[in-house]
């Protein structure tokens, strides 16, 4: 409990047991009465007793859906909202992985660590939403494949790229359980699984646009576009990198102690490359949003109470932190980085609920407004997946370096190549 | 990285493989238009329509729900819902009041079907539109789907079901007509063969031409629909949807799922070629 970070050990030392050093690990590490703790563990339970009343009482006595509104914040906010937060991890892998832009290496577990656990917690909550979740299995093991269905794809992808998540993120896990050989196996599918997954995620953050699609009639004209798939990517790139860099920064506030002084004074640097692709994917962003709006001939509805939501949008939530991200990474300044980051994010937030919520029959009477208990529950999903974040960055090599005979299997597998034959003689060796 | 191109044969047979299982090709047949003549359906004629309620008590009756607790009533609108498969309301207009009796449209090519993830909404080849319990995960995507927002949904039940006028699907092998066309005094709805009801249609029009809209809608709405009418005031007025449009549901995803076995296909040989091309200190072995 009060071992210093410096002294805390990540991993499992040599010649110990595995399951008393599991045990040992599911023990809390650090003060508990944190601010934090003090505010989300009462939420945390609240909600666990709110899903036991949702699944005793149903979906009516938890939720304000209706027969008009069968979708709520459990769609609009957790999956729909919380999948755009996750793609940090695609587009970062995408650079070190594929581009090989080492800078950002260093921030490659944590990225990944929170996308993966974002995925579980959020399209986990989909089993809160779903009428008879009992059948969620129907669509996965073929008796019934809705193939003609985007949410059979998204589902789908949901699945194969948590499992891809997982494989990127498995070395750690192998770190921290000294499983040496199974940390060079694993460590070997890295980029397979990190290309697989950058073409399920470009599938499935469109797919969840494409959701909308079939709701040609219910959304608002100024949100309803073929385009929305495309949006839908286009956005998710920057909705990744505002995560990353509030991930970040809040990180390096409560982990700063876990994290290598060469890795801190590189933070900026990250922050403003990131900064300026944010930038970047939201000028393109922003520029196919005003093609789609000159398309559409929908210049007489931005003078309605709904264009004024679409303009605060547009301006107060895309254009404004597009020239903040462009003006921090100018002035190398961390806090309007994570101001510009912020203000994106929540615009993904607002964008994501317009058009699975707000504008979705903006015109009807009684329009949905999402429950307390909805609410609560979706704080509880949030701050659990925090908690898991925070479980895993305390135990495995997150923030911490890897152990120097992980890196000695990188360094033996990132060696040039020599010739054909002597791969296989290597390889037997190895065997 | 090591066999970079033992990696792209692997990724690539991978993702053909996935796109295999995931490729949409069944999602296209769908959208292809057929001859649905043969296919059975409703003409609803709303001149003929007394508001007797009729149609309302046999449904019931046939679908096991409690009977109508209202009445039509000019000014309030009834809608279908977990109870009532079929609703009359009674709409005032520039003629008299008119009586029009809503259900399931039964489209040709449903949004329903084409959103449901599991299959539970099933278009059979007779023409009727049913759900299937066993199949359904109660994800309600068929309620944002459907234009007519004809699915209704249990909130209220832990094992919570899809409800919505199923044509009498179950009656029909018996040789029977849906409930609510046997009980319809007034010959207001009727059953039968999509092309007799357009041509029966057709010739209604045709024959007192003073009396109705030239317009039968369900004929090319959405791509067309099962359950056709007949009006004497313009369909907006009895407050029916006249901006959806003429084309099928599934055409608006079409475009978006013929792209997934390109990206699946093409994206991993790009990426795979990218990080070949990338390569540090490699410019000497070219």
């Amino acid at each position: 409990m009060n071992t210093t970070p410096t002294t805390r050990s990540f991993g499992r030392a040599v010649g110990q047991d595995l399951w008393p050093f599991i045990k040992s690990e599911l023990k809390p590490k650090g003060k508990l009465l944190t601010p934090f703790n003090i505010i989300s563990a009462p939420v945390i339970l609240l909600g666990l007793a709110l899903i036991v009343l949702r699944f005793t009482k149903g979906l009516g006595a938890t939720t304000n859906l209706n027969q008009e509104f069968p979708w709520g914040i459990w769609i609009g906010f957790d999956v729909v909202t919380g999948v755009a937060f996750a793609a940090g991890a695609y587009t970062l892998t995408f650079l070190v992985y594929v581009l090989r832009m080492e800078k950002y290496h260093s921030i490659v577990r944590a990225t990944v660590l929170n996308g993966f656990l974002a995925y579980v917690f959020y399209s986990g909550a989909l089993a809160l939403d779903v009428g008879r979740p009992w059948k969620m299995i129907n669509p996965i093991i073929g008796n019934s494949f809705g193939i003609s269905s985007v949410l059979f794809l998204v589902a789908w992808h949901f699945l194969l790229y948590m499992i891809a998540q997982f494989i990127e993120f498995s070395p750690a896990i192998a770190e921290w359980l000294g499983l040496r050989r199974l940390r060079k196996i694993l460590s070997t599918l890295t980029v397979g699984a990190v290309i697989f997954g950058i073409c399920l995620s470009l599938l499935h953050q469109s797919g969840l646009g494409a959701l909308f699609l079939l709701a040609a009639a219910k959304i608002h004209p100024l949100w309803y576009t073929e385009y929305i798939p495309v949006l839908f990517v286009v956005s998710s790139v920057f909705a990744g990198m505002s995560i990353v860099i509030i991930e970040g920064s809040i990180s390096h506030r409560v982990f700063g102690n876990m994290i290598d002084p060469k890795h801190h004074a590189e933070h900026t640097d990250i922050l403003v490359g990131l900064g300026r692709l944010a930038a970047v994917a939201m000028f393109v962003y922003f520029f196919l949003k005003v093609l789609v709006l000159i398309h559409g001939l929908h210049f007489d509805l931005l003078n309605t109470p709904m264009g004024h939501i679409y303009l605060i949008e547009m301006v107060g939530f895309v254009l404004f932190p597009m020239l903040l991200f462009i003006y921090g990474a100018q002035i190398r300044n961390k806090n309007v980085l994570l101001s510009a980051a912020i203000i994106s994010a929540l615009g993904i937030i607002f964008n994501r609920l317009n058009i699975s919520v707000i504008a979705f029959k903006w015109d009807v009477p009684m329009h949905y407004v999402p429950s307390w208990m909805e609410i609560v529950i979706t704080l509880a999903v949030v701050f659990g997946e925090i908690w898991a974040f925070r479980w895993a960055v305390n135990r495995m090599p997150v923030f911490v370096d890897s152990p120097a005979w992980a890196k000695q299997i990188d360094k033996e597998l990132a060696e040039p190549q020599p010739a054909v034959q002597e791969i296989g003689l290597k390889d037997k060796q190895i065997a | 990285m090591k066999t970079t191109r033992r990696e792209l044969l692997k990724l690539t047979g991978l993702a053909a493989s996935a796109s295999l299982l995931l490729g949409p090709d069944k999602a296209f047949a769908r959208t292809v238009q057929r001859d649905t003549s043969t296919q059975v359906g409703m003409l609803v004629d709303t001149t003929r329509c007394i508001g007797c309620q009729s149609c309302e008590i046999a449904c019931s009756e046939a679908n096991g729900l409690p009977p109508p607790t209202d009445k039509p009533n000019a000014g309030q609108r009834r809608t279908t819902g977990i109870d009532a498969y079929t609703v009359v309301n009674e709409i005032e207009s520039e003629k008299s009041n008119i009586f029009c009796k809503t259900q399931c449209m039964h489209c040709d090519q449903p949004a329903c079907v084409s959103a449901c993830i599991t299959n539970a909404m099933y278009k059979t080849p007779e023409g009727p539109v049913i759900w299937r319990e066993n199949k359904c995960m109660g994800c309600r995507y068929c309620m944002l789907a459907c234009p007519f927002d004809v699915p209704k949904f249990e909130y209220e039940s832990i094992n919570p079901r899809i409800r919505k006028c199923i044509l009498c699907y179950d009656r029909l092998g018996d040789g029977k007509q849906p409930a609510c066309v046997e009980a319809c005094p007034q010959e207001a709805v009727q059953y039968g063969r999509r092309g007799d009801l357009l041509d029966i249609a057709r010739k209604r029009i045709a024959d007192h031409p003073a009396q109705y809209v030239h317009n039968i809608y369900g004929e090319n709405e959405v791509g067309g629909t099962n359950v056709l009418y007949l009006s004497s005031v313009p369909f907006e007025q009895l407050g029916f949807k006249t901006d959806l449009g003429t084309v099928a549901y599934p055409e608006f995803t079409k475009t978006f799922l013929y792209s997934v076995p390109l990206v699946l296909l093409l994206g991993p040989a790009f990426m795979a070629g990218l990080r070949h091309a990338t390569r540090p200190g490699d410019d000497k072995s070219h």
